[in-house]
């Protein structure tokens, strides 16, 4: 495991008026993510994912529990640490009046890279983002894409094994999205393991190898996305037919349903594996002979895993 | 070895970032000039109440007076890391096993040789004035006033990196350095002030500078104000840059 967490706490003092309030901005985070994955960190907004990348990026202090990242003790040796993560941090970090390559250069020889190193890794991954064009022009001329390409460049300068991304496509267009996620693919195959942050389902869902639910400071949910989905609910049959109630008590007993729910007009069946399960649903309903207006087969999505374990959609909050 | 690389590589980055902005140039040039046209003859007619003065022992008064003055502005700096801070580069630099102090001095370094920069550019526009001065004398002037800079530029950035805000720097630095200013004796010296004026001028370490300063300027460097200024500014630079590379390595978002 190339990071692991244990108990991870941090709270924070805020003050609003006179009164002092105490966040739980994460409790107890338990982690582990393996080498060369893409691992993903998916929650609403204030659920304490940036608080927790920021704590194994050695930005801030943990009040409780251990890491090691890439073999580096976060508490006892946050230099080693450094030198072995990369970090993209959520609000950007480049300088207006600099342009991308200056960037590049200072950051890398921050790391102790020699100058002409330096000058040939900026060149290196002004092209692998597709930079080049922009390379010598201030950063307050790119676009919002472009100065976030510029973000992740200088977050791997310096090839560290593991780098955080704290939500890589928040604010872009779709198309600069999809592209996002390409260089985010690169990554990995650059031999990185990638540790992003997002609130978008479909995100976590087609980049994630592996991901985290996290919800008030806790991750309520661990897996890959198809197990997690399938480990909440499984799929979902539903039928359209007159005889609601008749249809929903031929499967009181078949043991392949996990749970019948029925609507006005349809009936709705838990199953394991939708595919697999529509023939036997047909077949039983046509031996009792209930007639059917239509079948639906519904593969749950990442919000129905976060409908069930907090109870509310991670649309909604 | 590596401090001393990363705080170059600070300096470095500060340094061209500023060159590339030539309008501090511009007013660095026009402030002092402004002092020295339109106050500067005030002045001397304030103090030849005292007894009659020539243009050189009025100028030997005032550009010491202006060096303090310009200084002390380099608290101001603590505005330019809350900008920073927004931007992220802050944090994205505390990412990074670069040296904290170095974050710190590369940035003061850079207000130093600003400094510099202006002091010299006010005693060479004060010469047609009048002005007369040993460069001996002067150099070890700048010294006291580089240390000065240095001092209230990493003060200054310790406290943008803990208020974070500019609307609660702004108030905070000024009523703080509108009476440092008024008990160093920048414009006026403070032997006309009254008794109890001057006991609380002497709890203003800024108000030895400017004295040190000025016996400088008059040709004494061997007065006893030289050695008290150097005194009491060493250990205060000192403790500023350690509480402030406290900060860097500390500061929250
Ligand atoms: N420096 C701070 N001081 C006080 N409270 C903080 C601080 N940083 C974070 N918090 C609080 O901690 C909680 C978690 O914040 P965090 O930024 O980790 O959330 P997040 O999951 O990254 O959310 P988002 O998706 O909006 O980025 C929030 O309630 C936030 O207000
Ligand atoms: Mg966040």
């Amino acid at each position: 495991m190339i990071i692991e967490t244990s108990g991870l706490r941090k709270s924070f003092r805020s003050r609003a008026g006179r009164e002092t309030k105490t966040v739980e901005a994460v409790r107890g985070v338990d982690l582990s993510v393996a080498e060369g994955e893409i691992f993903g960190f998916l929650g609403p907004n204030g659920a304490g994912k940036t608080t927790t990348l920021r704590m194994l990026a050695t930005l801030l202090e943990p009040d409780g529990g251990t890491a090691v990242i890439a073999g580096a003790d976060l508490r006892k040796e946050p230099g080693e640490v450094r030198r072995r993560i990369g970090y993209v941090a959520q609000g950007g970090s480049t300088w207006d009046e600099s342009t991308g390559r200056e960037e590049l250069v200072l950051h890398a020889r921050m790391y102790g890279i020699s100058k002409a190193d330096a000058q040939r890794r900026a060149t290196e991954a002004l092209d692998t983002f597709e930079l080049a064009e922009y390379a010598d022009r201030r950063c307050k001329t790119y676009s919002g894409g472009q100065r976030r390409r510029v973000d992740i460049a200088l977050g791997i300068i310096h090839s560290p094994k593991v780098v955080f991304l704290d939500e890589p496509t928040t604010g872009l267009d779709p198309q600069s999205r999809a592209h996002m996620w390409g260089e985010v693919r690169k990554l990995r195959e650059m031999g990185m393991t990638v540790f992003l942050t997002t609130h978008y389902l479909d995100e976590a869902d087609a980049l994630c190898d592996r991901l985290a639910i996290m919800d008030h400071g806790q991750i309520v949910a661990e897996g890959t996305p198809a197990d997690l989905k399938q480990e909440v609910l499984g799929d979902v049959v539903s039928v359209n037919a007159r005889e609601v109630a008749k249809a929903a008590d031929l499967f009181d007993n078949a043991e392949y349903v996990r749970k019948v729910e029925t609507t006005e007009q349809s009936l709705r069946l838990y199953v394991e594996d939708g595919a697999s399960a529509i023939p036997h649903v047909l077949r039983t309903l046509d031996a009792e002979g209930v007639s059917i207006e239509g079948i639906e087969l519904h593969r749950p999505s990442l919000d129905d895993v976060f409908l069930a374990k907090t109870g509310r959609s991670l649309r909604e909050s | 070895m590596k401090f001393l690389r990363d705080t170059w590589l600070v300096f470095q980055r500060q340094m061209q970032l500023l060159l590339r902005n030539p309008v501090w140039v511009a007013v660095g040039i026009i402030q002092p000039l402004f002092y020295l046209l339109l106050f500067a003859p005030l002045m001397k007619q304030a103090l030849s109440a005292g007894g009659p003065m020539t243009d050189e022992q009025a100028y030997r008064i005032f550009v010491p007076g202006m060096l303090v003055m310009v200084a002390l502005f380099s608290a101001f700096s603590g505005f330019g890391i809350i900008a920073e801070l927004r931007a992220g580069v802050i944090e994205r630099n505390r990412v990074t096993p670069v040296s904290r102090v170095a974050l710190l001095l590369g940035r003061s370094l850079r207000d130093v040789v600003q400094l510099l920069f202006q002091a010299v550019l006010v005693t060479l526009l004060a010469v047609p004035f009048g002005l007369r001065v040993a460069v001996g004398d002067a150099l070890l002037a700048y010294l006291l006033i580089g240390l000065m800079t240095l001092l209230l530029s990493s003060t200054g950035y310790a406290l943008g990196l803990t208020l974070r805000s500019e609307d609660a720097m702004a108030p905070m630095l000024n009523t703080v350095i509108q009476p440092i200013m008024l008990l160093a004796g920048i414009f006026l010296p403070l032997t006309f002030a009254p008794q109890w004026l001057k006991n609380v001028a002497n709890v203003n370490p800024f108000k030895w500078a400017t004295d040190g300063v000025r016996a400088l300027f008059a040709g004494n460097p061997g007065d006893d104000a030289v050695w008290q200024a150097l005194a009491i500014l060493t250990p205060l630079t000192v403790l500023a840059l350690f509480i402030s590379s406290r900060t860097f390595a500390k500061s929250v978002r």
